[in-house]
């Protein structure tokens, strides 16, 4: 599933949120979106996500507009995580699992036993199969995510479309879920929190700034000291790793810029 | 290989035991919901036994399509209070606490808070409003014997309009606006209907509406059963159809957007029924508090959220409670009768202080 963002704009009242935003995520790839907090990236991705209808510019996934699709056949296309998921009700992770399958039942349609066992599939690629009969909302934070992660799998949605996956996470956590992701092969847009693991897992990275792509190209272009110091107003020193060339960021938080 | 080998051979799955237990528990609420039936309308001034209550039943159910069965040693007035008096009201106790309690499951979901009812939503003051205009300056003359059921539609129907555009900002549904401005819109139509009441210069007028205003099954006959029946089948068949909707709703507006729920559309559909189901059943029974807020939780902590499971559960516990609840009514101050609304009510605001106190917000209010 290939997705592209056409000078994407958001404006509230008073000024740009994000401004002429152009990007696209080629099949399989693994696209990270990073940048300071209030940059931007939540109202990018709700725009991608077809929940914030952009003031200009489109989105378009494999070629078709995502605002002259419906809801439901966009969510065949494409399946999100969310960074507030008010799964807080009483469901069980199975159930939460379930309803991956709702964009591809109709009103009339009982879960058949093929849906049953997509839910079954995927608690099982995602490692939770233990967790299927807990209540969701008293998960951890990384089974929660593994947990929307097979409801996204059940979503069978060419894109997965991530805000934040790591966030609140354990670093061990954050690194099993993001080889997790990793290793589903599918088209994915992820914003990213953290330079270091956006600097491992992403193909390729935009750098979001006040709203605007400051920088993009593959981690090893756009994790520079330069652009870090600039966006982030934090000195650092990056290296590339000699094995895997992807760059490694050491802050130097006691250097002034 | 197939899906159903794919099944056969995975362990034997707690989902579909879990809709073992599901038919189980329908069965018995169904079984549960007649016996309530029978011993509610044995109870009263004139004690009935329940052979007599199903032989009176069956022997004019059979009359109806022409045959003479069960011509048992009943008497005619024992033949008027089971047919005449006890049997409707009964029946029409069960269809409003089965309809309320759908309801206030709708309305929590629609909302995505456990408190939503169509209480606090000012959807029964709404409809209130409108059928004391029909009951004061004999409004919606046109309709007939439905004027009241129109009138009360046509208020609840303004109200969840009004409380839904003072929550609507930017093209968003806010949860928090809904129930505020439900509150406050409650308020204004709760005034509105004493207002009327006390000007309409009727003595009688008075003493009709504060029953009505109350809830009260009293005097129920066979004719006020057609609307409520027709319109639960109706309306719950609809919100069956959107269980998954519902589902995802609960877990958030952006949530259902992205599982491929129309949430504007939906929450749109979804406010029509409620009202019509408010409405109808206000128009009948006056408006009954409680029964949509205690309903659903009791229902979630049995069964848990998934409204294929919440609808039917709670419109069957919904229905039995009322039967009993009126029961209490008929009889706890014999002769004279207490309108139902007031033990809902000496009942729900205990229910939900013990809810507090066990600090189990249940299934809703996280954590």
């Amino acid at each position: 599933m290939k997705l592209q963002t056409q000078a994407l704009c958001w404006q509230s009242a008073a000024a740009y949120i994000v401004r002429d935003v152009s990007l696209h995520v080629a099949e399989g790839e693994l696209v990270g979106l990073i940048g300071p907090n209030g940059s931007g990236k939540s109202t990018l991705l709700r725009m991608i996500y077809r929940v914030l209808q952009p003031t200009s510019g489109g989105v378009t996934a494999d070629g078709h507009d995502i605002w002259r699709l419906s809801a439901r056949d966009n969510a065949r296309r494409m399946a999100v995580l969310a960074q507030e998921d008010g799964s807080e009700f009483g469901f069980s992770a199975r159930e939460v699992v379930l309803m991956g399958r709702t964009p591809h039942k109709t009103p009339f349609e009982r879960d058949s036993e093929a849906d049953l066992a997509l839910v079954d599939q995927a608690l099982r690629r995602v490692g939770a199969t233990h967790l299927a009969d807990r209540t969701f909302a008293t998960l951890s934070g990384g089974e929660k995510q593994r947990v929307l992660i097979a409801r996204a799998l059940t979503q069978q949605a060419g894109l997965l479309v991530l805000d934040e996956p790591t966030n609140h996470l354990d670093v061990r956590y954050q690194f099993e879920i993001m080889n997790l992701i990793r290793s589903l092969g599918t088209s994915a847009i992820a914003a990213l929190h953290e330079l270091h693991i956006a600097a491992h897992y992403c193909d390729r990275l935009y750098l979001l700034q006040a709203g605007q792509i400051v920088a993009h190209g593959t981690p090893a272009q756009v994790l520079t000291a330069e652009t870090i110091a600039a966006a982030y107003r934090v000195r650092a020193h990056v290296h590339l790793h000699p094995h895997s060339g992807k760059p490694r960021i050491d802050f130097l938080p006691d250097d002034p810029l | 290989m197939s899906a159903s080998s794919f099944v056969a051979a995975s362990p034997p799955s707690l989902f579909l035991a879990q809709r073992q237990r599901m038919t189980l528990l329908l069965t018995s609420l169904s079984g549960l919901l007649l016996l309530s039936l029978t011993f509610s309308i044995t109870m009263g001034p004139v004690d009935i036994s329940p052979a007599a209550v199903w032989q009176i039943t069956l022997h004019k159910l059979g009359a109806l399509v022409g045959l003479d069965i069960m011509r048992g040693d009943w008497t005619t007035a024992q033949y008027n209070i089971v047919w005449l008096i006890r049997l409707p009201r009964v029946l029409l106790a069960a269809l409003v606490g089965a309809g309320l309690a759908v309801v206030g499951v709708t309305m929590q979901a629609m909302v995505r808070n456990p408190l939503a009812d169509p209480y606090l939503l000012g959807v029964s003051s709404g409809a209130s409003v409108g059928a004391v205009c029909v009951l004061a300056y004999g409004a919606l003359g046109f309709a007939g014997g439905y004027a009241l059921s129109l009138g009360a539609f046509a208020g609840a129907l303004a109200a969840c309009v009004a409380v839904y555009l003072l929550a609507h900002s930017s093209g968003r549904l806010l949860a928090p606006r809904l129930i505020l401005g439900g509150v406050a819109i409650g308020y204004c139509l709760s005034g509105v209907t004493s207002l009327i009441t006390l000007t309409a210069g009727q003595r009688e007028l008075a003493n009709a509406v504060l029953t009505w205003i109350l809830g009260s099954l009293a005097g129920t006959q066979w004719s006020d059963l057609g609307l409520p029946a027709v319109a639960l089948i109706a309306g719950t068949l609809w919100l069956a159809l959107q269980a998954r909707a519902l589902n995802a709703l609960l877990s958030g507006d952006d949530t259902a957007s992205t599982l491929g729920v129309d949430t504007t559309r939906v929450r749109r559909s979804l406010f029509l029924v409620v009202s019509l189901l408010t409405g109808v059943m206000v128009a009948v029974s006056g408006a009954i508090g409680f029964v949509g807020l205690m309903i659903p939780h009791i229902t979630r902590m049995l069964v848990g959220c998934e409204h294929g499971r919440v609808l039917p559960v709670s419109m069957l516990i919904g229905a039995i409670f009322l039967i009993w609840v009126d029961v209490l009514a008929r009889i706890s101050f014999a002769p004279a009768e207490v309108p139902v609304g007031i033990f809902t009510a000496l009942l729900g605001g205990p229910f939900f202080v013990w809810l507090l106190y066990r600090q189990r917000l249940p299934a809703g209010m996280g954590q």
